[in-house]
């Protein structure tokens, strides 16, 4: 028992950001509780191996790893399979936006950023929601995410500028 | 066909998510100074930023925490109570309650000894599960009549969801010898909550505290006494206050 709430006071402060994240990933509440309840049973059978450093990250890691299960067995695609060669690319990047006037449009477009932001690869997504809501260094999120910091800045960049360009894209006349 | 990309794209970034150090900033803030690219692109990612912060941070239900719990063997809610415990978490949300209400006493006319004590033991139940919120709703007229035949006076309720602050909803708390009335906000993961009661005294200018982490901006008007307390920055709680006033 003793273990258990050791393991209870480091994975509990996190609740919150797992089933954000869980959420934001499987798109689905119920989804989301599963994979959240599926993953701190999981990490409690890992706690033994926990070495300190980012409890948040850690725990993360296992709920992405979890979701990713959850995902593959609904049949949908995985950040892995990318097409893209994208740890390279950044001149390849277009700009965000030539426009000011065009970029400061989404600043207005609150009502519709979720769906906007559910609609991207889930790869830009997750990388999207762990920094912007739930506050991570690259560093972390390199950890959830199992790649390069690189990788993890690149993919913000084409996150940030995709919601810039659909916002601003749809939102005009 | 732009802008065009000056090759500092990614350190523009990385200076908006707080990732340079001193040397890094200062050098890209001279470049900057000179390049039309990096003022543009700097714009739209501010642009970016401040719309993602309206997303919805989507907070586990109390029945969550508890199957969860339960599962992982930790249900036994004793040992919770003892203790610090870790400020940015579910279980902890009563306790950040309770920790603003205690701010809150500072702004309230000294009270008779043991006030605090006693106050203070009464938000323990804000330690619980689903005791943030009594009312939970986004729209600020099912909020507002929430509170009617709760208290002793009508408290203003306003919708900052386009200013970045959607509300979460409300609850009666226990203040100085008085029922008031919380209205809880979000920020991302931060909680925002303004605390309202009638005032008592003259209208007194805004007010800037910080305890424990925690930070609270106090002010009067129309007859009530608002006090926004929160974990977020001071000048995010600042604008939360500007914006408040400004609606």
């Amino acid at each position: 028992m003793g273990s258990d709430n050791a393991f209870a006071a480091v994975a509990l402060p996190h609740l919150d950001a797992a089933f954000n994240l869980a959420r934001w990933l499987t798109g689905s509440r119920a989804d989301a509780e599963d994979v959240v309840q599926e993953a701190m049973v999981r990490a409690l059978t890992y706690f033994s191996s926990f070495r300190g450093g980012s409890s948040r990250a850690w725990i993360l890691q296992i709920v992405r790893n979890t979701a990713y299960g959850a995902l593959k067995a609904r049949g949908e695609r995985m950040a892995g399979h990318m097409d893209l060669d994208e740890a390279g690319a950044i001149e390849n990047i277009p700009d965000p936006t030539d426009d000011p006037e065009k970029a400061l449009i989404v600043s207005h477009d609150l009502a519709r950023i979720d769906a906007l932001i559910a609609a991207l690869p889930v790869e830009l997504r997750e990388t999207l929601v762990l920094r912007e809501l739930e506050e991570l260094s690259y560093r972390d999120i390199a950890q959830v995410t199992s790649v390069p910091i690189g990788t993890v800045m690149s993919r913000l960049w084409r996150a940030r500028r995709m919601l810039v360009g659909a916002a601003g894209g749809e939102g005009r006349p | 066909m732009s802008a065009g990309n000056c090759g500092k794209l990614l350190l523009l970034q990385a200076e908006l998510d707080g990732e340079l150090d001193a040397a890094q900033a200062a050098a890209l803030a001279e470049h900057r100074a000179d390049c039309p690219a990096c003022q543009l692109n700097g714009a739209a990612l501010a642009a970016a930023r401040q719309a993602v912060r309206g997303a919805t941070y989507h907070r586990a239900d109390p029945e969550l925490l508890r199957a969860v719990a339960s599962r992982i063997g930790a249900d036994r809610p004793a040992p919770r109570r003892r203790g610090p415990l870790p400020l940015k978490s579910l279980a902890s949300f009563g306790l950040g309650a309770a920790l603003a209400a205690a701010i809150v006493l500072a702004f309230l006319p000294a009270g008779r000894p043991g006030l605090v004590g006693a106050l203070v033991d009464d938000h323990i139940r804000a330690l619980q599960p689903g005791h943030l919120l009594d009312v939970v709703s986004t729209n600020q007229h099912t909020v507002k009549p929430w509170f009617d035949g709760r208290l002793d006076f009508a408290p203003p309720v306003k919708d900052l969801a386009a200013a970045g602050f959607p509300l979460l909803g409300g609850r009666l708390d226990y203040l100085g010898g008085r029922s008031v009335a919380v209205l809880v906000y979000s920020r991302g993961k931060h909680l925002v909550e303004l605390f309202v009661w009638p005032a008592s005294g003259a209208v007194a200018e805004p007010a800037r505290a910080a305890r424990d982490g925690y930070n609270i901006v106090h002010w009067t008007a129309g007859g009530m006494s608002f006090s926004a307390v929160s974990d977020l920055e001071p000048a995010g709680l600042d604008e939360f206050a500007r914006e408040w006033q400004a609606r």
